[in-house]
């Protein structure tokens, strides 16, 4: 079954329609890319996936996305669940201000776990996952923003992965990272890609296609083309995604 | 010549500058003299007066002798009692300012209200004080309803602080966080609160050290004339500094000058000690501050 799905989506920001009847499918445990220019409505797409536009004053939805064949945008959908099960990193690091430890803690916290020896084997076992706790285990409680950009990063994840989401949203989770540490933060992804739905928004076409199963072409708020990405970089069925892709324009 | 005619053009250039800048500077000058001279009067006339029976004792013989001590507790009352009241509501207000209020006509209406009733003179909120809690809501004249009179006069500093603090938390902490699944009020209670708790505090203490110098909202809705012992709740009429000060100057007769003058300098103290500490959070808000 396919774990995300949405049927003609769209979103208007006010009168600007962003999204025009998108369909997508995504299927579990694999990394499906995102791609396309600046304000094709990429990051867009990938927000309604746990709702973060509601965020916004004027967004109206259209069409449904369904998670695990639920409809997200029904009216007994609880924001709190969706959000705890599709969880979110950011184009920029955005550690709290805290130490690490409370970083990762702060959503099992709030979740109700209370219990400092519960806490302390969430933190272990998360950063673990992003491996970050051979560096950082002596200095949990060292303050966040003071860690490098890629440790923040793998800290967000970590703090992601604390809550212990379904599905993993990316929003060009490395435009603020040097290429050694994008690589570093890819490989990351391929572990993770074990036990979540990644979906990631690229800028990048190369990361895109090094790290992603399947890929789709975004343009003016249209899906263009969605496949494999094997299939969409080397033989795209559409004339404008060759022409992205080729570098004509974008 | 052209050489020289621009040299010339150059120096009076540079001394253009110098004239505007001694200006700038003077304009900057006379800010603080007010300041010291001030200071210098008070501590020069008023420091002779203070010492630990000035502080400590009730005043003797119409206000002429003894201390100041039940003024210097009253003001403490009044300004406990604004707090209790102006803090909560203050930052509540500004919570829903910030954080959930559209932008619509009645948020519009609220953000003007807030701004004039920065604006409205003190003896006004000491008449309508008065007329509210003292008499309508038969507080009677109390330290309850000073403090009321006070807290409300003080809102908008609070409302206005508290709100510019709220918004200065950035936006992507919020984001993190309700991506965790954490929702919107726990996200305000445990990310958006805490960051901004400083700058809250900072506006708070600033509004707290207006309440506490002010003579007119108390005057009809708390003060005693003469009351040389401590109140006994909040329902019960206190001495505060200002107007103990004001009727020290005008309506006793034959005042050492002396007690004027330390009377002053307490309540200067007071409020000055009030906004020390409020430099001193903001500073230490400053270094810790990293995004």
């Amino acid at each position: 079954m396919n774990k995300i799905e949405t049927r003609d989506l769209s979103l208007f920001y006010g009168a600007f329609q962003a999204l025009i009847g998108v369909d997508i499918a995504i299927t579990e445990k694999m990394i499906t890319a995102l791609i396309g220019p600046s304000g094709c409505g990429k990051s867009t797409l990938l927000r309604t996936l746990n709702r973060m536009n509601d965020l916004i004053d004027g967004v109206r939805v259209t069409g449904n996305v369904l998670i695990d064949g639920k409809d997200i945008y029904g009216e007994k959908t609880d924001l709190v669940e969706l959000r705890k099960k599709v969880g979110m990193v950011f184009q920029r690091p955005n550690p709290f201000p805290l130490s690490v430890f409370d970083n990762i803690a702060y959503g099992p916290r709030t979740h109700g776990i209370k219990r400092q020896s519960e806490l302390e084997g969430i933190v272990e076992t998360a950063l673990t996952h992003v491996e970050l706790w051979d560096t950082l285990k002596d200095k949990l409680d060292r303050f966040a923003l003071n860690l490098s950009l890629e440790q923040q990063q793998r800290l967000c994840i970590a703090r992601l992965v604390a809550v212990t989401p379904d599905i993993v949203l990316m929003d060009e989770p490395c435009s603020a990272l040097d290429p050694f540490a994008t690589g570093k933060i890819e490989e990351l992804m391929f572990e993770l890609k074990k036990a979540y739905t990644i979906v990631i928004v690229t800028h990048n076409m190369q990361q895109a296609a090094r790290v992603s199963d399947r890929a789709g072409f975004i343009l003016l708020g249209r899906l263009v083309e969605y496949g494999e990405t094997r299939q969409v970089f080397t033989n795209p069925r559409e004339k404008q995604t060759e022409e992205y892709i080729t570098g004509r324009f974008g | 010549m052209s050489l020289l005619m621009k040299l010339h053009f150059k120096m009076s250039q540079h001394t253009k500058q110098r004239i505007a800048f001694t200006i700038l500077g003077l304009a900057s000058a006379i800010v603080i003299v007010p300041v010291i001279v001030i200071f210098a009067i008070l501590i020069q006339k008023g420091l002779p007066a203070i010492n630990c029976q000035f502080l400590t004792a009730m005043p003797r013989m119409g206000m002429r002798a003894g201390g100041i001590f039940p003024a210097i507790m009253g003001t403490l009352y009044l300004v406990a009692g604004t707090i209790v009241v102006a803090l909560p509501l203050g930052v509540l207000a500004a919570i829903y300012l910030v954080e959930y209020a559209r932008q619509n006509f009645l948020t519009r209406m609220i953000e003007v209200a807030i701004v004039n009733l920065a604006g409205v003179p003190s003896v006004v909120y000491g008449l309508f004080g008065l007329g509210l809690f003292v008499i309508f809501l038969k507080l009677g004249v109390s330290i309850a309803a000073g403090s009321l009179t006070l807290a409300i006069m003080i809102l908008p500093v609070i409302i206005t602080s508290s709100k510019e603090a709220l918004s200065s938390v950035p936006h992507s902490f919020r984001e993190a966080s309700l991506a965790l699944g954490v929702s919107k009020w726990q996200t305000i209670r445990c990310v958006v609160l805490p960051n901004a708790l400083p700058g809250i505090l900072t506006g708070t203490i600033l509004g707290i050290s207006r309440a506490a110098g002010e003579t007119a909202p108390i005057l009809f809705t708390v003060a005693a004339f003469y009351l040389p012992r401590l109140p006994k709740s909040v329902f019960d009429q206190c001495m505060a500094l200002p107007y103990h000060l004001y009727v020290l100057s005008t309506q006793v007769p034959n005042v050492k000058p002396a007690l004027q003058y330390g009377t002053a300098l307490v309540l200067v103290g007071m409020v000055f000690l009030l906004n020390f500490v409020a430099i001193v959070i903001r500073a230490r808000i400053r270094s810790r501050k990293q995004w």
